[in-house]
C-alpha cells in the first residue's frame, strides 16, 4: 500500500509486522515519534508486543537482553546520548549473541547541545559487534529495518543490528512509503541458547581468559558469516518485494574516474553532485556505503577517491576515509563535512569533486570553501 | 523538480501545511518529500518547511535555496525574514491575505485564509487553522490536483469543513 510517512513512521510500521514480543524504549529527539508510534500501535491492539517503556536507555537495552536470552524477537530505538547511555548494555547485547533490533536516529553529541545529523554517535559503537546499516530515504527505513529481522536472527549471524537514518532529514522528513506484506520473509526467532524458564537455573558465569578469547572469535567468525546472509536477504527482498540493495550502493561509477563516497542522506545528495559534474564533462560516480558493519570491500582501482564523512575520530581522521586507506589502499581526499547538521548541498559536494586534493583533509567551512 | 518554501510561525502548522502538500502530489502520482527546517523552535517564532515535487525519487535532502514557489502563512514574518531570498526566475509567491502585495515585481497571490479559517470555525486553541484551506489555494495554481487535495486532507483530518475551507480557497484565489 503507498502511503507517506516519516521515517520514524516507516521504521515503527516495519517493527509492527516484524512483530516483537518486547519492545522497551525510552523517548529521545528526534527518535520519540517511533517509541511512540510503537506505543500507539501496542495500545490499539494492532501490535501484539509488551511494551516496556523504562527510566533509561540503559535499563531499554538491559531490558531487551533479559527479555531476547529467552529466546524471543525484541526491539528498541535510540539516538545519540540515548545511545551512549546504554553502551555497556549495547557490548552486552552483542556479546551475549542477542539478535536485537534497534533504530538509532543518528544525532550528534554534546556539547556543544545539538540536535542534528551526524553519524558519529553510531560509530562510536563500531566495535561492539553490533551489524550496522545506514539508510538514505524513507523508503529504506522500512525495509531495511524488515531486513534487520531477518538478518540479526539467522542462525550464522545471530548478532544484533543497528538501522541507523539521519536525525531530522530522514526521522522528520515525510516520503512516499511503499508497504509490502512480509508473509514469512521473517521466520519464527530460534535461539539455540536460550534459558528455559520453566527450568530455572543459576550459572557462575566468569569466563576465563581461553574461553573469552574464542567467544570473542565466535563474534567475528559470525561478524565474517554475516556478509552472505546479507547479500541472500537483500536478494530475496528484491525478489519478494521488487526493491534492490546491496553493501555500497553504486550510481554512475562503471566509467568513472573520480568518485565520491558518503554515507546516509548525503549518499544519495552526492548523486545529484554527480549529475552536474557529468554535465561538466568530468567522469564522475558516487558510492553510497550502506553497511558500516560489516565493513564492505570495495574496488576501487585506477579510481580517485572523495570520501565525505559525517563523523569524526579525533586525532585519527574521518573514519571512513581512514578505514577506505586502510582496506583498500586509496589515498582519498577527505572531506568532514555536515557534523552537528552542518548544511551541505549537491553544490557543495559537487565542488568537493572539483577542488579534490589527495591525500588532504578538508573541513568543510572551517578551513575554507572549496 | 518544483521546490516550495513555507514560511510561518512555530504553532501555526508550516509543517503539517509541507507534509499535506506532500501528500497531495503523491496523491497525484508524483514523488514528494517534505522537509521542516528544525531549529530551535518555539510558538511564534518564525520558522521555514522545504517540499519538493518531481516525477522521480527525490535524492535532495539539504535546504531549499531556489524556490519555485514560497507560500507565506503569516506576513508578519515579512519583517524579520526576507521572504523572497533566492527566488528561482519566474517563481512566485502565495501570501495568506485578503489581496496582493506588491513584491519586486514577482507573480504574487493571495488568499484570506485566516478569514476562511474564522468563517468555517477551524480554530484550534484559538489558531486558525491554516494548513487545510492553502491546498485549495494551491490546487488553484495547478501545483496539485483539487481532487489530490481533498484526499490528502481527508486522509490526515476527519473534519469535513477543513475539505470545505479548502474549497473556499480555490475559489476565492486573487491573482
Amino acid at each position: 500500500m503507498l502511503t507517506v510517512a516519516t521515517g520514524n513512521k516507516a521504521v515503527a510500521a516495519a517493527v509492527k509486522q516484524a512483530c516483537p514480543s518486547v519492545v522497551a524504549a525510552y523517548p529521545i529527539t528526534p527518535q520519540t515519534e517511533i517509541v511512540e508510534q510503537i506505543a500507539e500501535y501496542v495500545t490499539s491492539g494492532e501490535l501484539k508486543s509488551q511494551y516496556i517503556p523504562v527510566e533509561s536507555e540503559h535499563s531499554a537495552m538491559a531490558a531487551c537482553i533479559g527479555a531476547g536470552v529467552t529466546g524471543v524477537r525484541t526491539f528498541t530505538a535510540t539516538s545519540s546520548h540515548g545511545l551512549h547511555y546504554m553502551h555497556e548494555m549495547v557490548n552486552w547485547a552483542a556479546g551475549a549473541r542477542l539478535p536485537i533490533v534497534m533504530a538509532n536516529v543518528n544525532r550528534a553529541l554534546g556539547p556543544g547541545w545539538n540536535i542534528w545529523a551526524e553519524h558519529t554517535d553510531a560509530f562510536q559503537e563500531r566495535d561492539t559487534g553490533w551489524l550496522q546499516v545506514y539508510v538514505a530515504s524513507v523508503q529504506e527505513a522500512y525495509d531495511a529495518t524488515l531486513m534487520a529481522f531477518r538478518i540479526a536472527e539467522h542462525e550464522s549471524v545471530l548478532l544484533p543490528v543497528m538501522v541507523n537514518l539521519d536525525g531530522f532529514l530522514l526521522s522528520h522528513s515525510m516520503q512516499p512509503l511503499q508497504s509490502v506484506d512480509i508473509g514469512d520473509f521473517i521466520p519464527p526467532i530460534h535461539l539455540p541458547h536460550a534459558i528455559d524458564i520453566s527450568d530455572p537455573t543459576s550459572y557462575g558465569t566468569l569466563t576465563g581468559p581461553n574461553d573469552y578469547f574464542r567467544l570473542r572469535w565466535d563474534i567475528e567468525r559470525s561478524m565474517r558469516d554475516s556478509v552472505p546472509v546479507i547479500r541472500e536477504t537483500q536478494e530475496e527482498f528484491a525478489r519478494r518485494f521488487g526493491r534492490k540493495y546491496d553493501f555500497v550502493e553504486e550510481y554512475r561509477c562503471d566509467d568513472a574516474e573520480v568518485v565520491v563516497i558518503a554515507m546516509g542522506t548525503l549518499g544519495k545528495e552526492a548523486e545529484v553532485a554527480v549529475d552536474l559534474l557529468r554535465r561538466e564533462g568530468l567522469k564522475a560516480g558516487s558510492m553510497r556505503i550502506r553497511w558500516l558493519r560489516p565493513f564492505p570491500r570495495i574496488d576501487l582501482s585506477g579510481k580517485e577517491v572523495v570520501v565525505i564523512d559525517r563523523d569524526y575520530s579525533f586525532g585519527f581522521g574521518g573514519v571512513i576515509a581512514r578505514s577506505l586507506a586502510a582496506t583498500e589502499g586509496v589515498t582519498p581526499f577527505s572531506v568532514i563535512a555536515g557534523l552537528g547538521g552542518q548544511e551541505v548541498t549537491y553544490d557543495d559536494i559537487a565542488g568537493f569533486v572539483r577542488g579534490r586534493r589527495p591525500g588532504e583533509e578538508l573541513w568543510f567551512g572551517v578551513n575554507g570553501h572549496v | 523538480m518544483f521546490e516550495v518554501r513555507i514560511h510561518s510561525r512555530g504553532g501555526q502548522g508550516g509543517v503539517t501545511a509541507a507534509r499535506l502538500l506532500a501528500l497531495a502530489a503523491i496523491r497525484d502520482g508524483k514523488y514528494a518529500t517534505a522537509c521542516p527546517f528544525y531549529g530551535a523552535e518555539r510558538r511564534g517564532a518564525a520558522v521555514v518547511s522545504y517540499v519538493r515535487i518531481d516525477d522521480r525519487p527525490i535524492r535532495v535532502y539539504s535546504q531549499i535555496r531556489h524556490p519555485d514557489l514560497v507560500l507565506v502563512l503569516d506576513p508578519s514574518v515579512m519583517e524579520v525574514v526576507d521572504v523572497l531570498q533566492g527566488m528561482k526566475e519566474g517563481g512566485r509567491v502565495l501570501m495568506n491575505g485578503s489581496e496582493p502585495r506588491e513584491m519586486k515585481g514577482i507573480p504574487t497571490f493571495a488568499v484570506d485564509l485566516t478569514g476562511i479559517a474564522l468563517r468555517e470555525r477551524l480554530v484550534v486553541a484559538g489558531s486558525p487553522i491554516l494548513n487545510t484551506p492553502v491546498l485549495g489555494a494551491l490546487a488553484k495554481m495547478g501545483i496539485i490536483t483539487m481532487e489530490s487535495a481533498k484526499m490528502a486532507i481527508k486522509e490526515m483530518f476527519s473534519d469535513q469543513r477543513n475539505v470545505t475551507a479548502a474549497e473556499a480557497a480555490y475559489a476565492e484565489l486573487i491573482a
